[in-house]
C-alpha cells in the first residue's frame, strides 16, 4: 500500500518535471554558437566568441523578458562535426538560433538542419558567396569575398594597375575572389594575365611567387585565408618583387588585424580592400576596440570579432521586435532588412538575399603609434554581394 | 629558371636536415619513429619563444634548438623509447604516432593553434641577383644560408659515421647488439647518443624551416609524409641516399609548382610512386647492405 502511494507520488513528480522545465525553457532564449575553437582556424573562433561575449556584456543578458543562454561548441573546422553539433543543439538543447560557422563547408553542412527545423542560422564568419542560397533560414553578418574583391578591381585600374596576376588559395572563397576580381578588372579595362591557385595548406609560396615575378605584372592580387597572409607577404619581399616594380594588392584577410603587428615593417604600404579595420575612424569603433581590448587582455579585434558582434546585434534586435514570442520564422522575418551602425560603419541585412550590404574600404598598411594598422583611405558605399546582384 | 633550381635545392636541403634523424633511427637502429616531426616542431617553437619573448639572436636560437631538442630526445629515449626497441614494429608505429598526436595537442593547448612568425635578422633577409632574363639567378640570402649550413652538416655527419670510432661502434651495435656488447661497446649509450643527435638535427631543421615551411601545431603530421618519402626513396643505409632523395623531392616540388601550378603537390607523390615501383628498396640502397 505504502509502496503504491510512493510510486504514484514519484509518477506525479516525474510528470510535473517536464512541464516545469518547459516553463523554464520558455523564459530562456538559447543561442547555439558553433565555432572552430581548436585547430587551424582557432583564431577565428576566438575572435568571434570574444565579439559575441562583448556584445552580451554591453547589452545585458535579458532581452524582451527572456534570459539569453549561449551554448558554445567547438567543431574544429570539420563540417561533419559541425553538422552533428548543430543537430544536437537543435534536438537536445532546443536552441532558438544557430550561429557562428568559421568556414564555408561548416556553414553549408548546417544549412539542411536550419531548413528542416526552421531555425535561423546566423553566419558570422564564413564568406563564400553561395552560402546564403543554401537555406532560406541563413542570415549573414560577416562579408562575402566577391564583395571585397570587386572593390579592389575597381580601384586598381584608376591607380595605374592594369596587368595583374591573381594568386588564391584553392577552395571556395579563393575561387570566388579570383572569379569576381577577374570579371570586374576585365570590365574596367584591365587584364588578368595568369591565375594561380595554391593548395590550402602550402606555406611555401616560393615557386608561385617566382612565376609571378617572371611574368612581371603591374600587381599581384592575393587572397589566402588569414594566417597564411604573413608568409605570402614575407616571401613577396624576400623575392624582391616590390623592387622589381610589382605591387601587392589583396583582400583584407592577408593583413588580418589579428596578426598584422607580427608581420613586421615589410607589410607597410600594402593596399587591401575589406569591410573592417580596427583603425576605422568612427566613435563607435573606437569604443568597440577599447572595450574589446579591455575584455581580452589587449587583443585587437579583427573582422571576425565584428562579424560575431553584429551577429548578436541582429539576434537581439529580432528578439526585441518579436517581443520574445514566435518561433524561427518570426525571428527570421525580424532579422531581414535590419539597418544599423556597426563598428565597421553602416550596414544592413538585405531582405531578399539575407546577405549583408556594407561599405568596402580601401586601406593601406601604415604605422600608427608604433603599431601596424590598416588605415582606410577610400570607401565604396553600400556594396551588395555581386554574386547575387547578377541574378 | 636557375632561380627555381636554387629554391628547390634550398627546400631539399631543409627537408634533408629534417629527415636525416629519421633515416638514422630507422636505418641504423631499426626503429620506426613517426614522432620525428614532433622534435622538429619543438625546435621551431623553441626558436620562436626565445626570439619573441627573450630577444635571443637568431643564430643562438638555432644552436639552442639543436641542443635543447637533443636533450629532450635523450630524455625520451631513456624513458620511453628504449623499452620499445624490442617490441614488434607495429607497436613501435602505434607508440610513436600516439606520441606525435600528444605533441600536437600539447602545443595547441599551450601555444595556441595559429601560425607562428619568425622575424629574420636583417642580414639574412636580403636577396642577390646575378644575370638577367631567363638565366637570372636570384638568391634569397636566407635560402643561401640554409644551403651552406646544411651542406656543412652533411659532410660532418658523413665523416662522423664513416671515419670515427663512434661511427664504427654505432654500425657494430646495429648489426648485432649482443656481440657488440660482448666486445665492450656500451650499446645503450651509443643508441642514446645517436637518438639525441638525430632529434637535435630535427630540432635544428624545425628552427630553420619555421620561416619557409610555416609553424603551427599540425607540423608533425603535415610533414611526416615528406620525411617518409625522403627516407623510403633514399633508402636508409647511408647519408647520401636521403640527401639525394631530399634534393630530388625539393627540386621536383618547387619546379612542379612553378611549371604546372594546377597540379601543385601532386607531382611529388607521382614521382615517389614511380620510383618505388622501379626500385622498391629505395634509389640509393647498396645491394647486399642491411
Amino acid at each position: 500500500m505504502k509502496k503504491r502511494v510512493f510510486l504514484s507520488a514519484t509518477a506525479l513528480v516525474a510528470m510535473s518535471l517536464p512541464s516545469l522545465s518547459a516553463l523554464a525553457q520558455s523564459n530562456t532564449f538559447k543561442i547555439g554558437l558553433i565555432l572552430p575553437m581548436t585547430g587551424q582556424q582557432a583564431s577565428t573562433g576566438r575572435q568571434v566568441e570574444a565579439g559575441v561575449r562583448l556584445y552580451m556584456a554591453q547589452n545585458g543578458g535579458t532581452v524582451a523578458g527572456k534570459k539569453i543562454e549561449l551554448i558554445v561548441k567547438d567543431d574544429t573546422s570539420l563540417p561533419d562535426v559541425t553538422k552533428r553539433l548543430a543537430q544536437e543543439l537543435v534536438v537536445n538543447d532546443k536552441v532558438n538560433v544557430l550561429a557562428g560557422f568559421g568556414i564555408t563547408p561548416s556553414a553549408l553542412a548546417t544549412a539542411p538542419i536550419a531548413t528542416q527545423s526552421k531555425t535561423p542560422e546566423v553566419v558570422m564568419a564564413a564568406a563564400t558567396s553561395s552560402i546564403t542560397e543554401a537555406s532560406p533560414y541563413i542570415v549573414r553578418t560577416s562579408f562575402t569575398l566577391p564583395q571585397v574583391s570587386v572593390a579592389l578591381a575597381d580601384w586598381a585600374p584608376k591607380n595605374g594597375i592594369t596587368k595583374v596576376v591573381t594568386l588564391v588559395s584553392d577552395y571556395g572563397p579563393g575561387i570566388d575572389a579570383e572569379k569576381y576580381f577577374k570579371e570586374r578588372l576585365t570590365f574596367n579595362g584591365g587584364r588578368v594575365i595568369d591565375s594561380l591557385r595554391v593548395p590550402l595548406r602550402n606555406p611555401d609560396f616560393a615557386p608561385f611567387l617566382q612565376k609571378v615575378r617572371d611574368e612581371n605584372p603591374d600587381a599581384l592580387f592575393v587572397f589566402v585565408p588569414s594566417g597564411a597572409g604573413a608568409a605570402v607577404m614575407k616571401q613577396f619581399l624576400e623575392r624582391g618583387m616590390g623592387k622589381a616594380g610589382i605591387r601587392l594588392i589583396a583582400t583584407g584577410d592577408v593583413t588580418d588585424d589579428d596578426q598584422l603587428n607580427d608581420m613586421g615593417n615589410g607589410a607597410l604600404g600594402v593596399v587591401t580592400s575589406h569591410h573592417y579595420s580596427a583603425a576605422h575612424p568612427s566613435a563607435m569603433n573606437k569604443k568597440f576596440v577599447a572595450a574589446f581590448g579591455a575584455a581580452n587582455k589587449g587583443m585587437r579585434p579583427n573582422f571576425m570579432a565584428v562579424g560575431g558582434y553584429d551577429g548578436m546585434h541582429v539576434i537581439y534586435e529580432a528578439l526585441k521586435k518579436t517581443k520574445g514570442q514566435g518561433g524561427g520564422d518570426a525571428l527570421l522575418a525580424a532579422m531581414k532588412g535590419q539597418i544599423f551602425e556597426s563598428p565597421r560603419g553602416p550596414i544592413y541585412i538585405d531582405a531578399q538575399t539575407r546577405d549583408i550590404v556594407q561599405n568596402v574600404y580601401l586601406r593601406k598598411v601604415e604605422k600608427v603609434d608604433g603599431q601596424l594598422y590598416n588605415v582606410e583611405f577610400d570607401v565604396i558605399k553600400d556594396v551588395k554581394d555581386p554574386g547575387k546582384s547578377k541574378k | 629558371m636557375i632561380t627555381i633550381l636554387f629554391d628547390g635545392i634550398a627546400y631539399g636541403m631543409l627537408l634533408f636536415v629534417l629527415a636525416v634523424g629519421l633515416a638514422v633511427t630507422l636505418g641504423l637502429m631499426n626503429f620506426i619513429n613517426l614522432a620525428h616531426g614532433a622534435f622538429a616542431m619543438a625546435g621551431g617553437y623553441i626558436t620562436v619563444l626565445l626570439m619573441q619573448r627573450l630577444g635571443v639572436p637568431f643564430l643562438w636560437c638555432l644552436l639552442l634548438a639543436f641542443v635543447l631538442v637533443g636533450l629532450l630526445g635523450a630524455l625520451l629515449e631513456r624513458t620511453l623509447y628504449r623499452p620499445m626497441y624490442s617490441k614488434p614494429q607495429l607497436d613501435q608505429v602505434l607508440f610513436s604516432i600516439g606520441l606525435a598526436f600528444m605533441a600536437v595537442a600539447g602545443v595547441d593547448y599551450f601555444m595556441g593553434s595559429s601560425q607562428q612568425n619568425v622575424q629574420l635578422p636583417e642580414w639574412l633577409s636580403g636577396r642577390t641577383e646575378i644575370g638577367h632574363g631567363a638565366w637570372m639567378l636570384g638568391m634569397g640570402h636566407y635560402r643561401l644560408f640554409i644551403i651552406v649550413l646544411c651542406a656543412a652538416l652533411t659532410v660532418v655527419l658523413q665523416l662522423l659515421l664513416s671515419r670515427t670510432r663512434f661511427g664504427s661502434r654505432l654500425r657494430a651495435a646495429v648489426d648485432d647488439p649482443r656481440v657488440a656488447a660482448g666486445l665492450g661497446i656500451n650499446v645503450n649509450v651509443v643508441f642514446l647518443l645517436t637518438f639525441a643527435v638525430g632529434s637535435g638535427l630535427a630540432g635544428l631543421g624545425g628552427a630553420l624551416g619555421a620561416e619557409i615551411l610555416g609553424l603551427d601545431p599540425t607540423f608533425p603530421l603535415k610533414y611526416m609524409i615528406y620525411f617518409l618519402i625522403v627516407v623510403s626513396v633514399g633508402g636508409t643505409s647511408s647519408i647520401t641516399g636521403p640527401l639525394m632523395a631530399a634534393l630530388l623531392l625539393g627540386i621536383a616540388d618547387v619546379a612542379g609548382k612553378y611549371f604546372i601550378p594546377t597540379l601543385g603537390a601532386f607531382i611529388v607523390y607521382t614521382l615517389m610512386i614511380l620510383i618505388l615501383m622501379w626500385r622498391p628498396e629505395g634509389l640509393f640502397t647498396r645491394k647486399g647492405g642491411k
